[in-house]
């Protein structure tokens, strides 16, 4: 029930804030946070509580309630580390995305409803081991990001959230598709994936496998940004407003990335053997055009929306390497970007845009960040640094892993891997110096120098950007936090039968 | 808490003190953080007494579980060679915060804290991803250092040492990658016992097959060396270097010159030689002739150079170029007489120290000279300085000649050693290396006479001598000139026993 009361106590904020009276609407963001506080709570003393002893099972904290008899369908919620861990960042993401918040005025009540619907939906998805409650939890994520960009985005916000919806909704409408034809061809008359995996190896016959897997994998690996179908996630990311690209950048992503090893690789393991090696090409484009495009960018936000795509395709690199460390490289990587990625959007977004009214790289650098806000200036350092990939943050570690796992089953993608690495150092380097340390240029006044002295970064900003800088350095120093139940997770029988090779150690 | 960890960790601590004083109090800070290097240097001073010399071999050893996965351990140590280095770190950084006369920032001051932290972390790591953990921190630092220097310029070329040297330090990693995932260790003193073994390359084959005639060895031994030699640098990887050097305020450029292009050297000590000690003695030809490019085209460019600066940058390429040569020389024969292998490593770990001390006075006399001339340092601008400020001239004269390679003081046993061991070893290399000594001879008495020689024009007729307190700050590293160019053999009984060398 511990896992159940994370979506619960966001879903109970939703009503809460919902029915606040009018007057009293300045409270909606003091109720998201405690919803989001409560949240994270639950969701640290489950992965604190998650026995990791040789002997424990690899899944726990099992509820399994009978839904839909008729059709196989259960409420079947349990947790392996890999579902801890993304539960705990969905944690932090909510609590940072709320203090990111604090300035929003308009329609309060409304708009931290839809937050927390997505918060709740995103804890559903990664607890769900029953097929249908999954896809359910995934659905009710949908929805509420359409309304959250339209009516609080910025930048062409109407067109960046139907591009966003219409991506989620195709992705879905493929998953839904594989869906219905895995419960009809598997005959078990079951939606429950542990039963499901169970069968796959015997009952989905090869030519089934060989097209509902990539409909699968690819209705999923839409929502992570997957190259050539990740053009939503820059745009949608800068449409929408700064807590929702966190949310989009920090989890939602993860919640593609994570589906795709739950439910597709586990489902079709000779469906998986056939594609593996296209998805790995993919996730190496991806990483390496992801990093060319931003390093074009004038816009900073379109620098980090890009810089999304990269880092997501580390994660979908690590996921078809198929070892132990590979794949849990991946996992890390899911958390870590969480983080990075949510910080950069929180620097780029609120901290900066909300004050200076743009994005212009240029711009920004004319107006002297590093000195009008040195706060911000410092703690998109400290993301740049994080993001690049230098060791003692999250970052390292988890890139680190996905390249060492990579080394045996694809050798040659090292190489564009590699020059996509170096060519991330230089986007991120080229933005952080060109938006905050550009030198005073010599000649007439800039304009866009002068400009009304900006309001001091607040309390809940700084509070929200310790939160995640704190988390990427612990877990960068101690990756060991995360690794260990990761690694717990892999004995699983729907882990194992994916790992074609275990680490030496 | 181990000593090590302690000393790594000292400066650290400054860095966050200093960052929580709030900017207005700059003597505060100052004082502060010239405070927490001073602590540094006394536990320094410690270390090295308490290291036990007739014992030799790694000593204050401390290790950790860290990611147990990847076979990462928290694991430091320190040999002769680390504690001389970190002795160097210790002395360099709060000399180069006093050089700088006050007129460092708050930031610089933390990121000179950083810094300090990150150089005695790489110095005392025994495991590989623990050592490039402080090897890249220091970037960070370093890249806000040179960018204070101020204008596009500055940015440009700390943007430039920034992604050169990442990019030398991830093909590094991706070869110790593969060296891990063939020997299943990252750490360096196992390592060193296989490379002594002459284990690693049949390993690499093993676990990667050959890719033909040893392709994945020489790949892997590739990567490794791009990282060091552009952190040196070599030629030609050197091409970030005179920017970062002449656009970074000179008491920073001291830090550059003095204490980060040691960590090439170092990992070439640590990292290549025990790692590869065949593979080196077969590529020895070529490797000694990249040395002798570097310390011939080095000189030749310093000669050219009108920005003192720049050419002091390009000086300090050829200096280092001889730690090179005797590395390469000292691997090239393996079965050469003792007395000259000897001869070659004592005179590049005495370089690495006395470069450090000697390249780092001069720029801090530059920094001086820059305050007086309100930023002007070309060869052309100055003349007959001598006259007007005696002291000045007579000291940085000291630190010139040293760096020249005068007897009697540091610089000429360090080459001199170095020269000796190489002769024997490898004579025609040593021979060529002498067009580099000639040439240096040359554009350092240049400097002299251009600088401090000559009529006094009349617009530095007020030119101030040094003042107590400048004349205070070079004091102690001057009379280190002399010390070390008389009695060598304090440092020398340091590293005598230092381990993992073939």
């Amino acid at each position: 029930m511990i896992l159940n009361a994370t979506f619960l106590s966001a879903f109970l904020g939703v009503v809460l804030v919902l029915i606040l009276p009018r007057r009293a609407e300045h409270f909606a963001r003091w109720i998201a946070l405690l919803a989001a506080l409560a949240g994270l709570a639950f969701a640290l003393k489950a992965f604190v509580g998650y026995d990791q002893s040789a002997g424990a099972p690899h899944f726990q904290y099992v509820t399994r309630i009978p839904w839909i008899d008729a059709l196989g369908i259960s409420f079947f919620t349990q947790a392996d580390g890999i579902s801890l861990i993304l539960l705990v960042l969905t944690g932090i993401i909510a609590i940072a995305g709320v203090l990111f918040s604090w300035n929003v005025t308009r329609r309060p009540r409304a708009f931290f409803a839809f937050f927390l619907t997505i918060i709740g939906g995103v804890y559903g998805v990664f607890q769900s081991f029953d097929l249908f409650l999954l896809f359910v939890f995934y659905e009710i994520v949908i929805v509420p990001k359409y309304f959250l960009i339209a009516a609080w985005g910025s930048t062409n916000r109407e067109y960046g959230a139907m591009k966003l919806t219409i991506f989620s909704v195709a992705g879905s409408a493929l998953v839904l598709l594989a869906t219905v034809a895995t419960y009809a061809v598997s005959g078990v008359h079951s939606f429950d994936l542990l039963v499901l995996a169970d069968h796959a190896r015997v009952v989905f016959p090869p030519a089934f496998q060989i097209w509902a897997f990539p409909a699968m994998f690819l209705g999923f690996a839409v929502l992570a940004g997957i190259w050539p179908f990740h053009t939503w996630a820059p745009t949608g990311h800068v449409a929408a407003p700064t807590a929702v690209s966190m949310l989009l950048a920090g989890v939602v992503m993860k919640l593609g990335s994570y589906s795709a090893l739950r439910v597709a690789m586990t489902l079709f393991p000779q469906g998986l053997e056939q594609w593996r090696t296209v998805i790995a090409v993919l996730a190496t484009i991806g990483i390496l055009y992801g990093a060319l495009v931003a390093l074009a960018q004038r816009d900073l936000k379109f620098v980090v929306g890009y810089s999304s795509v990269n880092h997501m395709g580390f994660v979908l690199l690590g996921l078809v390497t198929l070892n132990t460390i590979g794949l849990s490289g991946a996992v890390l990587q899911m958390f870590s970007h969480g983080i990075i990625g949510g910080l950069l959007f929180a620097v780029v977004g609120r901290m900066i845009y909300d004050r200076t009214h743009t994005r212009e790289i240029s711009a920004l650098g004319a107006m002297g960040l590093s000195k009008a806000l040195p706060f911000a200036a410092f703690t998109f350092t400290v993301a740049s640094v994080a993001s690049m990939g230098l060791p003692g943050f999250s970052g390292f570690i988890a890139e680190f892993t996905i390249l060492s796992g990579s080394w045996k089953p694809f050798p040659l993608l090292l190489i564009p891997t590699g020059i996509g690495v170096v060519v991330t150092v230089a986007f991120t380097l080229r933005a952080l110096q060109r938006s905050f340390f550009a030198p005073k240029e010599d000649g007439p006044p800039n304009p866009a120098a002068h400009h009304p002295p900006f309001d001091p970064i607040t309390l809940a900003e700084k509070l929200g950007a310790c939160l995640l800088m704190a988390t990427t350095l612990g877990v960068g120093l101690y990756p060991k936090i995360l690794l260990d139940p990761i690694m717990h997770s892999f004995g699983s029988p729907l882990m194992h039968q994916l790992i074609r090779e275990v680490a030496s150690k | 808490m181990n000593a090590l960890t302690f000393l790594t960790l000292t400066p650290l601590l400054g860095a966050a003190l200093v960052a929580a004083v709030p900017s207005r109090h700059t003597g505060y800070i100052r004082a502060l953080g010239f405070g927490f290097m001073l602590s540094a240097l006394f536990s320094a001073l410690v270390l090295a007494f308490s290291y036990n010399r007739a014992l030799g071999g790694i000593q204050f050893a401390e290790r950790h579980e860290w990611i147990h996965e990847l076979g990462v351990q928290y694991f430091l140590g320190v040999d002769g060679l680390s504690v001389m280095l970190i002795l160097l770190t210790a002395i360099i950084t709060p000399f180069a915060l006093l050089a700088s006369g006050g007129t460092l920032t708050k930031l610089n001051v933390v990121m000179m804290l950083l810094l300090e932290t990150a150089l005695i972390g790489t110095f005392t790591a025994l495991n590989f991803i623990h050592w490039f953990l402080f090897y890249e921190l220091s970037l960070v630092p370093a890249f806000f250092m040179i960018r204070s220097g101020g204008g596009k310029p500055a940015a440009v070329a700390a943007f430039r040492f920034f992604v050169y040297t990442l990019l030398g330090g991830l093909a590094m990693l991706v070869a110790f990658l593969a060296i891990q995932l063939a020997t299943g260790t990252f750490d360096l003193v196992k390592l060193a016992a296989f490379g002594h073994a002459g284990a690693i390359d049949a390993l690499l084959v093993a676990r990667f097959g050959s890719l033909g005639s040893g392709g994945i060895c020489l790949l892997v031994f590739a990567g490794i060396f791009l990282g060091l030699a552009v952190k040196v640098p070599v030629v030609p990887f050197h091409t970030w270097l005179p920017d970062a050097y002449a656009e970074a305020p000179s008491p920073v450029s001291m830090l550059l010159t003095g204490l980060m292009s040691k960590m090439g050297v170092y990992g070439f000590l640590r990292l290549l030689l025990p790692l590869f000690p065949v593979r080196m003695q077969e590529l020895a030809t070529p490797l000694l002739w990249l040395a002798l490019i570097t310390i011939v085209f080095s000189a030749v460019a310093a000669l050219a150079q009108t920005d003192i600066k720049r050419l002091l940058a390009y000086s300090s390429v050829n200096h280092l170029g001889y730690c090179l040569l005797g590395i390469f020389a000292f691997a090239a024969v393996p079965h050469g007489l003792p007395n000259d292998r000897a001869a070659a490593m004592d005179g590049v770990m005495l370089q690495i120290f006395n470069h450090g001390l000697t390249a780092s006075a001069l720029f801090c006399f530059v920094a001086f000279l820059e305050r007086r001339s309100g930023g002007l340092r070309g060869l052309a601008d100055f003349g007959g300085l001598r006259t007007a400020a005696p002291v000045f001239a007579g000291l940085m004269g000291i630190a010139i000649f040293s760096s020249l390679g005068l007897p009697g003081l540091n610089g000429f046993v360090g080459e001199f050693l170095i020269f000796k061991g190489t002769f024997g070893l490898v004579w025609w290399a040593a021979a060529v290396a002498v067009i580099g000594l000639f040439v240096t001879a040359v554009f350092l008495l240049n400097l002299i006479q251009k600088v401090f020689t000559g009529p006094l024009s009349a617009r530095w007729a007020k030119f101030p001598d040094l003042s107590a307190g400048e004349i205070l700050t070079v004091a102690p590293v001057i009379a280190l000139l002399f010390v070390l160019g008389i009695f060598p053999q304090v440092l020398i009984a340091l590293f005598n026993k230092t381990v993992f060398l073939p």
